[in-house]
């Protein structure tokens, strides 16, 4: 099957999309023990908590919107979640965006419904192949499903489990998406060089992650590296 | 609205879903919608490179010594061996063992 004429949607792509985010899995489990123990703790039952995984599917958005989670709602409190969900997902807008080149010419019917289960680690695996020349869209398609599907089942054991991980912190889970980032990012950097955008980005993001409260942090520095690369034009550009 | 909701764990859910959702498919939406200019493709292609500076970057250094120490540890262990899997249990192992020396 092909997505367009110029870029193909081929079954092994699928396969291979999910076999990049194999090395998530793990992860995804500890995590999901981690945000199932706190929303056991937080009365969600077991129903709500896996449909929130499945149709939310951002762990850390989960985990701070639990963090303050409460027994009765009003419209308001609804209102101020979502907003903390925008403000620690805001990263998406981001990632959508870097991954247009790749599939602007993929029909929108295969995009969008991908992109709407896209977690951190599907976009890191698929635009890591893609800068490595791949371009199948089967990549994005089936790391992103793959790792939806992972994040639901994680959510079973790590509701009734959670309760043996109740110190997260103690194993270093908070830091799980650094430790995952970090893991994605070096060889892109191998490959690409980017140190630039690299020290402009992670400068402005350490410099707002002390001056504005919440994850304003990625944002901003994400912007301000983008920023960097677009206006320093490269040797022998136009 | 102020009323108490009834079901509002619901309602929460689904609104974090929706918000979350919109962000999800916004941004390839937008860019789809502005000519895509050499500059443009140019910050769109360090823009992995940011996000992920930008995400790690504080996290590690807010992590306090077992981040310093862990968030290095990760990527030395990935560029010699470039297994995430590996990489990835080195980082739990430092950082466990980092907080459990009580830092």
């Amino acid at each position: 099957m092909s997505a367009t004429n110029t870029i193909p949607f081929t079954l092994a792509g699928v396969r291979h999309g999910a076999l990049l985010c194999v090395p998530f899995v793990p992860g995804y489990f500890l995590f999901g023990a981690a945000i199932g123990a706190l929303a056991a703790q937080k009365g969600l039952t077991f129903g709500e908590a896996l449909l929130m995984n499945a149709i939310v599917c951002a762990a850390a958005s989960q985990m701070v919107a639990l963090e303050m989670w409460r027994a009765d709602w009003t419209w308001m409190h609804v209102l101020a979640v979502a907003g903390v969900a925008a403000m620690v997902n805001l990263r998406f807008v981001l990632s959508g965006a870097s991954l247009r080149p790749w599939l602007s010419p993929v029909r929108a019917g295969f995009v969008y419904p991908a992109l709407g289960v896209l977690t951190d680690g599907a976009w890191a695996a698929s635009i890591r192949y893609n800068a490595e020349g791949g371009r199948d869209f089967g990549v994005l398609a089936g790391s992103s499903v793959f790792l939806w599907l992972t994040w639901i089942s994680a959510g079973v054991p790590g509701y009734w489990l959670g309760a043996l991980v109740t110190n997260p912190h103690a194993f270093g889970l908070d830091l799980l998406i650094v430790f995952t980032f970090t893991a994605t990012l070096v060889p892109i950097l191998k490959r690409t060089r980017q140190f630039m955008p690299l020290a402009v980005s992670g400068l402005v993001a350490v410099a707002v992650s002390y001056l504005a409260p919440g994850y304003w942090f990625i944002a901003a520095g994400a912007i301000a590296g983008a920023l960097a690369a677009a206006f320093w034009t490269p040797k022998g550009a136009p | 609205m102020s009323g108490e909701l009834h079901n509002g764990h619901l309602y929460a859910i689904a609104a974090m879903a929706v918000v979350t959702l919109l962000l999800r498919i916004g941004g390839y939406w937008i860019i789809g919608r502005v000519p895509l200019t050499a500059r443009l493709r140019r910050g769109l292609e360090a823009l992995p490179v940011a996000i992920f500076a930008a995400s790690v970057l504080p996290l590690a250094i807010k992590g306090g010594p077992a981040g310093w120490i862990a968030g290095p540890v990760v990527a030395a262990t990935m560029y010699l061996s470039g297994k995430e899997i590996l990489a990835l249990a080195a980082g739990i192992a430092a950082a466990s063992f980092v907080r459990g020396m009580g830092f």
